[in-house]
């Protein structure tokens, strides 16, 4: 795929938009997926509660992908709007996780691809409020609120499945061990990340582990799930989503996210 | 069995009530999730600062048969508002 893999020698105002297009595009992808249940939920209130979700991420995908227009035009003199950015990349220029791309699968897969994304968001926007671009740290400090109440949701959905019926339980279980391999990538630095991190903008992923894995344990103990122990791990070495390799998933999602835009090229309503 | 949520009555105190007002009702396993509920259902555009909700199952309501019973006979004592009685003039500070 054409944009795949950006060179790893990428610093300053490169990086920093690389950065920012990793934080938009999960959230962009991951409200897209969560939009999908719009009329699907298992009763209205959950339907509303769900979307609300995705439609907080969407706010901050916008934020983000501004921003990275903003630092694109400084560093290049063209930057893209927050729509251009969403609506006119190919898969290989997203950066998101490709835990966030994956199909919804049933409410169980649902809740616990958000309960593993969750955690690690807010530990990172916590850290984002500290970083040494005064953007970077305000929209952090803006979505910090939105994800704290995300988690508790998400927490709270664990624990009454896992401790729920058997047959919850054991979506739950199927869930909680399928999308295991995709978390590792959360927490992978890659070079353009180190970069950011020696400057103070960008916050070190891989010392979000080891708290994300005791949150983790704790709720899955709570919801008499059984912790997961494999330790292979889908794009945790530099070839991830974040390095714009992605699963089959994200072409599919994006035809129906783009579509409108590339059909009718500058469509409003 | 029912396999449906129970249902639940919401109150929601805006920003410059004082008191809860009722403003519907949902579905829900149990009281944290029905105020959960309730906060993304009934509090997306900042409505309220604070949510209560009661099973609706108990809640005792008067019925609408005793209408007449309950409500009629006040209906003939307008002397029981203040507003019946004229104020002789001189009345200050009321």
């Amino acid at each position: 795929m054409a944009d795949a893999v950006p060179p790893v020698a990428m610093t300053g105002d490169d990086a920093l938009l690389d950065y920012l297009l990793r934080l938009g595009d999960s959230d962009v992808v991951l409200a897209q997926r969560l939009g999908e249940w719009v009329g699907h939920g298992p009763v209205l209130e959950e339907d509303i509660a769900l979307t609300n979700v995705g439609l907080d991420l969407l706010g901050q995908g916008r934020m983000w992908l501004t921003y990275a227009g903003e630092v694109e035009a400084r560093s290049c003199g063209r930057g893209r709007s927050e729509d251009q950015l969403a609506f006119l990349r190919d898969g290989g220029a997203y950066r998101n996780l490709q835990l966030v791309e994956l199909p919804n699968g049933d409410f169980a897969a649902t809740m616990v691809r958000q309960f593993y994304f969750d955690h690690m968001h807010l530990s990172l926007l916590r850290a984002l409020t500290g970083s040494a671009d005064a953007r970077v740290a305000e929209i952090a400090a803006k979505a910090v609120k939105e994800v704290a109440y995300h988690v508790e949701r998400s927490d709270d959905w664990v624990i009454r499945l896992g401790d729920g019926t058997s047959e919850s339980h054991m979506r739950m279980q199927q869930a909680v061990d399928r999308l295991w391999p995709y978390t590792g990538e959360m927490f992978a630095v890659d070079a353009i990340e180190s970069a950011l991190i020696e400057t103070g903008i960008a916050a070190d992923a891989s010392a979000l582990r080891e708290p994300w894995l005791a949150a983790i344990d704790a709720v899955l103990a709570e919801a008499t799930l059984t912790p997961p122990t494999g330790e292979w791990m889908q794009g945790a070495h530099g070839r991830g989503g974040k390095q714009g390799i992605h699963t089959e998933h994200l072409g599919h999602l994006l035809a129906e996210l783009q579509f409108l835009q590339r059909a009718y090229p500058g469509a409003q309503w | 069995m029912s396999t449906e949520w129970p249902l639940w009555e919401v109150f929601i105190r805006s920003q410059h009530g004082l008191a809860h007002k009722h403003v519907g009702s949902l579905h829900a396993s149990d009281a944290e999730m029905a105020v959960k509920n309730a906060r993304d259902v009934y509090t997306r555009r900042s409505e309220g600062v604070s949510i209560w909700v009661a099973r609706s199952s108990d809640i005792t309501a008067s019925s609408p048969g005793d209408r007449e019973a309950l409500f009629e006979p006040a209906n003939t004592k307008v002397y029981r508002h203040p507003t019946f009685y004229p104020m002789p003039d001189g009345v200050k500070h009321l």
